[in-house]
């Protein structure tokens, strides 16, 4: 996988709040944090990990990159151009260039559409490709993905798992784009068959030269797909990485906890794990100073009211944490 | 034998559906030892829970058993009255299911849910059942145990659900446990606290347990011995040692290496062609021919036959009569 150091996406410090209503009023009584302050540029060709636990964001940062979502605060600049503000028709030529896959295909596939006509609505939106033509390119996709040309006259429900999410993938692949946000795109499939897409994706980033946003809590996955790593808590980044950086020297004690928790697939080699005690707080009340000081095993004093820098500890090393 | 606590033998458990009776289980058979903990490992669709919803005698309405018998301590579980069988699940046998969400009554609070069973099953006053309760939540791990009691089911987290759930299976001493998939839907750092939890309890009150799981990792973590699921039948059983380093079946083997290794950068991922095959499918010989790299012409014709390689290691596949053929060594060839 060729990465060259050119900036594709740069994203500036990112949030994105959501209300929350309540009393009688329903007025605005406070904000889920989803997205906290995220700064991050991705490469070129590179495939860029996102890992935290449930609600920590990951899903919210994608989105709000494909401009699916306002943003709070921050700035987007995709190859150079600032569309933080722009209008939804601003951002027609830039949405082709940006694509989702989903953890739940199905969901985004219309039960009563036939798949060749599901493929060939963002081929009518982006291009101007005859019907003939587009037919010629959607058979073409189905057998990019490894399904095949009888695929096309058929209906959702009659694809497995897997096959629906190379559906999702001909989709998104279909105009083009450059950049895409795959989100948990192999989480709900069965691990043989989740081992086909993987294989899957790397194929075509090979082919086509994408750069992929990778959000996955599967870090068996990420370590196998992923160029860097961002881990995040609570909507806020707490390390970023190189992929064997972060895997053999997790530096931030919840990435650690993250990489120990893992139930590794061998016998006999048992290690040791680092414990956390408690639950994830709350994003519409995060605790104050270092987001994960309700858990961290080494907090002291000053980690419940500072909240610590994020610095560079070696090339391409980031972490936020006062004790590391 | 005397230190058997379950004993599965030839299990069919079948679906009344539109296409007729279709098997979702086809000749099980496995046993439970004293203290042991049994894995049931496999990929979506394969049996597990409706295995483990048999012992219990909590199939869905249209599910029966239509073959095989069920030995618990000594008693034949399908041959007793569903009253027999509730007295059983509220006594020696418990089970925690796979959606913690609606496995807890969301109108209810915790302390209700708890103390319940313990009034039925086993004549606590409400008192001392409160009491007990709270000794119980405490044991797995629950932070202010006493005014969880009084708190409903979605005002805790997933982690502390199953907990709750954990608790409540615990609570009549059950000789055997079942926990259908009790972390997949928690994050990493909250499974391992539970797999820990269910490993120290698990000793502390020398119980046996069947863990069903579709993840290699959490076996290797848990369990003693391990049976391998494929469409309905059990394809591979064996001590854990025997099956993470000698897997035999090549279903097996391409479990093992559809997932990939954290700690290894250059693992070679090599996916299974093809899916889990549906129930009303007609698939003639091997169930896995289809998929399988090293079907040849028995596999299409007939079912394989079950081989021992170990006296704990057993393997339903023919490729291990040909190595008993080749004078019994072990084939070098991997998937
Ligand atoms: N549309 C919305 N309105 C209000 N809150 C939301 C909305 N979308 C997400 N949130 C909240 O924002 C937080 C982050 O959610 P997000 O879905 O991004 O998490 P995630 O990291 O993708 O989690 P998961 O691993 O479960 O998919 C959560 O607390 C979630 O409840
Ligand atoms: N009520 C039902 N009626 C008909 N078929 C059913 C019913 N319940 C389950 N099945 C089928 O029985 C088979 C075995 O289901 P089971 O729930 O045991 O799978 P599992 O191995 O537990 O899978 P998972 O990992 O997804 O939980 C599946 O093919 C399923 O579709
Ligand atoms: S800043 Fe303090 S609380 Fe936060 S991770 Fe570092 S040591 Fe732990
Ligand atoms: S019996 Fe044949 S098809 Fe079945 S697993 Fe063995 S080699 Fe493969
Ligand atoms: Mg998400
Ligand atoms: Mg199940």
């Amino acid at each position: 996988m060729a990465v060259d150091e050119q900036v594709l996406y740069s994203v500036k410090n990112v949030k994105k709040y959501y209300p929350v209503k309540g009393g009688m009023l329903q007025r605005v009584k406070s904000h889920v944090k989803a997205v906290d302050g995220i700064t991050l540029d991705i490469y070129k060709g590179e495939t860029l990990g996102v890992v935290g636990e449930s609600g920590c964001g990951k899903s919210t940062l994608g989105r709000t990159i494909l401009g699916l979502e306002s943003l709070t605060e921050g700035e987007l600049v995709f190859n150079g151009n600032n569309i933080s503000n722009h209008s939804s028709r601003q951002l027609k030529p830039f949405k082709k260039e940006m694509q989702m896959i989903f953890q739940d295909p199905y969901a985004s596939l219309n039960p009563k559409q036939r798949i060749g006509d599901a493929l060939e609505e963002a081929l009518i939106i982006h291009t101007n490709l005859s019907a003939p033509k587009r037919r010629e390119k959607v058979i073409r996709l189905l057998n990019e993905v490894g399904l095949k040309e009888e695929h096309y006259d058929r209906y959702p429900h009659e694809f497995s798992g897997g096959q629906r999410q190379r559906i999702g993938i001909a989709r998104a692949i279909s105009i083009n784009p450059s950049f895409i946000v795959c989100d948990e795109p192999v989480s709900a499939l069965d691990v043989s068959v989740q081992a086909q897409v993987i294989k899957l994706l790397k194929d075509l980033q090979e082919k086509h030269g994408l750069t992929y946003l990778f959000v996955s809590h599967d870090l068996g996955v990420v370590r196998h797909l992923c160029n860097r790593v961002l881990v995040m808590y609570l909507g806020q980044m707490v390390e970023l990485a190189p992929v064997d950086k972060l895997y053999e020297n997790p530096t931030h004690p919840y990435t650690e906890a993250l990489l120990s928790a893992i139930p590794r697939p061998a016998v006999g080699r048992k290690r040791e794990r680092v414990r956390l005690t408690g639950d994830l707080p709350s994003p519409s009340n995060p605790p104050a100073g270092c987001p994960f000081h309700t858990r961290c095993p080494i907090a002291k004093d000053h980690c419940t009211t500072e909240k610590p820098a994020w610095r560079q500890i070696d090339e391409g090393h980031f972490i936020a944490c006062h004790e590391r | 034998m005397k230190d058997t606590v379950l004993e599965v033998t030839n299990l069919v458990t079948k679906f009344k559906s539109a296409d007729g009776l279709l098997p979702a289980v086809r000749g099980a058979s496995f046993s439970v030892k004293k203290g042991e903990t049994l894995c049931i490992v496999g990929e979506s669709g394969c049996g597990k829970s409706i295995t483990a919803l048999s012992i219990m005698g909590l199939l869905p309405s249209n599910g029966l058993i239509t073959d095989g018998s069920i030995t618990f301590n000594d008693q034949n579980l399908a041959s007793m009255s569903p009253k027999e069988m509730q007295r059983l699940r509220g006594n020696d046998v418990s089970m925690i299911f796979q959606e913690p969400m609606t496995a807890l009554n969301p109108v209810f609070t915790v302390g209700f849910q708890i103390r319940e069973p313990l009034m039925i099953h086993q004549k606590l006053s409400k008192k001392k059942a409160h009491a007990r309760g709270i000794e119980l939540l405490k044991m797995v791990g629950i932070p202010s145990p006493a005014e969880r009691m009084n708190q409903y089911p979605h005002e805790l987290s997933g982690g502390m659900r199953q907990r709750v759930m954990i608790a409540i299976a615990l609570s009549c001493n059950p000789s055997l446990l079942i926990a259908d998939e009790p972390t997949t839907a928690l994050d990493v750092t909250i499974q391992a606290q539970i797999i820990d939890l269910l490993n120290d309890l698990k000793e502390q009150l020398d119980m046996s347990m069947i863990m069903i799981t579709h993840d290699m990792g959490v076996v290797a973590e848990i369990a003693d011995r391990v049976i391998v699921m494929y469409a309905g039948e059990v394809i591979e059983e064996g001590r854990v040692e025997e099956i993470f380093e000698n897997p035999q079946h090549p279903y097996t083997k391409g479990l093992l290496s559809s997932v990939p290794n954290v700690d290894d950068p250059d693992f070679d991922l090599k996916p299974i062609a093809g899916s889990m095959p549906m129930l009303n499918e007609q698939i003639s010989g091997c169930r896995f021919h289809p998929r399988c790299p090293h079907a040849f012409d028995k596999c299409f014709h007939e079912s394989p036959k079950t081989f021992s390689v170990t006296d704990k290691q057993h393997v339903r596949c023919w490729l291990q009569e040909e190595e008993v053929a080749q004078n019994g060594g072990r084939r070098a060839s991997s998937l």
